[in-house]
């Protein structure tokens, strides 16, 4: 009941913070050594190791980050995450893997709010420092065929 | 207006570097185009033949908008045909892959096999000597229509014409060599897919991979990392026709050179907490290290350091297009090499680090340039021809691409 609880504020901790745009604080959620992967759910079935963003450590994450504050291009807009479904599916002795759903909502200026993409969360979690953090975070997305560009985190 | 109508279009200026901007939003243009270009005599990517290894493998994509399905019959060879009963026209083959006998149509489960032969119509003889077809009717006369298909190292074309001239000719010998420095022969290692819906004009993706211009302003991340800049040893190359291109480029340093107070995106202070990222290793026998090939109409092949990818181009609709990459290494690539690849694919897809730039900044160009039909665009960096160049000022493949497009669709130009 109680790791169920904990799941689940990490979770919504983690979108709000993506949600309010504290994208600085996006690395903090993983631990140091950590694989963040965004997948397309036809080529994780079929094994294929492609990623559409293929992160393989917090610093990286921060590149990530630095890129989009600093480097690319692209057109305003807001995204809200909606998460659910959070449940434990492995149990190991230093980490537990859960598996939830994720909708991530946007909204562009000139456009009525639509749903951007699907796919669900498979998380590894650890105590890290002692709080729970992602030290694996796979996003794995029903939405194949992406509407134009995936700019912020997942 | 008809698209019959559209081919006695002309095109409102004595050089092709002046494009009208109908061309990215009239719906019978975009009509014309469906036969034109796409079920014309050109060559088409359809796929990798790692794709679709074993008798039986298929797969299901698209030439223009229509749906084809390409397959591997058991004499190991690959056939291509239209994803379209002859029936009533229903698509039957509904999934993107996989391995199959043959085609049944859901509707009244005619049977297709993997030539796409029609080889079977229930009650065809009638039920208790009621109805069936007619005496006269033979299943040869039925197929899905079939493609003509060349396999080029790997990769796989289909052409509607039969008398399209052979791939190698087609792509002319200078582009050839570009196109078979990556595809040279040896065996592919499919690495994954990534599919982009991009609200604007196919063509305005073929324009952005043969505008090296842009990408010396546009992406901060090449130009910072020295991975694609102007004051780099460079090259545009064209097929004498215009129809196909290459920009050739060798990475440089991240250090101010000459240009680099025009870049407003060099950023000499930008640098990655983890570096990995940008750790290419030098694969090919030349000093090249970013090669980007188009090919006419619908293939975009990308060698970006160790990021090797096909980029398929599907028109849905004159204002949308969808950009199917399929990311491949070698079957010889040891695991450090794949990592690397799969790592330098943050550079490029819906997500990359350089290629985001170019999926937006071609929607605000579809969103611009729609409401003005009877406007030009102004693609004169470099001169007026489209020879090739040996340095990235130039619109030059741009030109060449729109010279090939006005022919292709019959459109006269004005004052020539
Ligand atoms: S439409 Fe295909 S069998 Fe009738
Ligand atoms: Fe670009």
């Amino acid at each position: 009941m109680e790791l169920q609880f904990e799941v689940e504020r990490l979770l919504y901790e983690y979108v709000q913070t993506l949600d309010d745009g504290h994208l600085e604080r996006w690395p903090v959620f993983f631990t140091e050594e950590c694989t963040y992967q965004v997948i397309a759910r036809d080529n994780f079935d079929r094994g294929l190791p492609l990623a559409l963003i293929r992160c393989e450590s917090r610093d990286m994450l921060h590149d990530r980050v630095t890129a989009l504050q600093q480097a690319n291009v692209y057109g305003p807009r807001y995204l809200r995450h909606l998460v659910s479904n959070p449940r434990v599916v492995e149990r190991h002795e230093e980490s537990v893997l859960v598996q939830s759903n994720f909708a991530v909502l946007r909204t562009m200026l000139d456009e009525p709010t639509k749903i951007f993409l699907a796919g669900r969360y498979l998380d590894r979690i650890v105590v890290d420092s002692g709080v729970l953090r992602f030290s694996e975070k796979r996003c794995i997305y029903d939405t194949l065929l992406i509407p134009n560009s995936v700019t912020y985190p997942v | 207006m008809s698209a019959m109508d559209a081919a006695k279009r002309s095109w409102p200026a004595p050089s092709a570097g002046r494009v009208p901007l109908w061309v990215y939003s009239d719906p019978d243009v975009y009509a014309l185009e469906q036969e034109r270009v796409f079920a014309g005599p050109t060559w088409n990517y359809v796929g990798l033949e790692v794709e679709i290894p074993n008798p039986g493998d298929y797969r299901r994509t698209f030439i223009g908008e229509k749906s084809v399905v390409v397959t591997r019959t058991k004499d190991g060879a690959v056939h291509c045909f239209l994803n379209k009963c002859t029936h009533r026209g229903v698509e039957f083959c509904r999934t993107d892959c996989g391995n199959a006998r043959n085609f049944m149509c859901p509707y009244h489960q005619w049977v297709f096999d993997l030539k796409g032969n029609l080889i079977g119509v229930p009650f065809r003889k009638g039920v208790k000597g009621q109805g069936g077809m007619p005496e006269d009717f033979d299943f040869k006369d039925h197929p899905a229509r079939p493609l003509k298909v060349e396999v080029v190292n790997g990769v796989i074309f289909a052409s509607f014409d039969h008398d399209v001239p052979p791939f190698k000719d087609y792509l002319g010998e200078s582009m050839y060599h570009y196109f078979t420095r990556v595809f040279d022969g040896r065996g592919l290692r499919l690495l994954g897919h990534e599919r982009q819906d991009i609200p604007c004009n196919w063509k305005l993706m073929q324009e952005n991979i043969k505008d090296p211009y842009h990408a010396s302003l546009l992406h901060v991340f090449l130009v910072t990392f020295g991975l694609f800049r102007a004051d780099q040893k460079s090259e545009v190359k064209l097929d004498p026709s215009g129809a196909h291109a290459v920009l050739v480029s060798r990475k440089g340093e991240q250090k101010a050179g000459e240009g680099l107070e025009e870049m407003a995106s060099f950023k000499a202070d930008y640098a990655l907490k983890d570096p990995r990222l940008l750790d290419p290793v030098k694969e090919f026998p030349d000093a090249n290290t970013v090669i980007m090939q188009t090919i006419f109409p619908n293939l975009i092949v990308q060698q970006q350091s160790n990021t090797l990818a096909t980029r398929q181009i599907i028109p849905k609709g004159p204002n949308n297009f969808e950009l199917y990459w399929t990311f491949f290494g070698y079957e010889n690539d040891d695991e450090a090499m794949v990592t690397r690849r799969l790592r330098q694919a943050n550079l490029m897809g819906p997500a990359g680090l350089v290629s985001v730039d170019d999926g937006e900044v071609l929607e605000f160009t579809q969103n611009g340039a729609r409401p003005h039909p009877g406007d030009l665009a102004v693609m004169e960096m470099g001169g007026h021809d489209h020879a090739d160049t040996d340095h990235m000022v130039t619109e030059a493949a741009i030109r060449g691409f729109y010279e090939h497009y006005a022919r292709v669709m019959g459109f006269k130009r004005e004052g020539a």
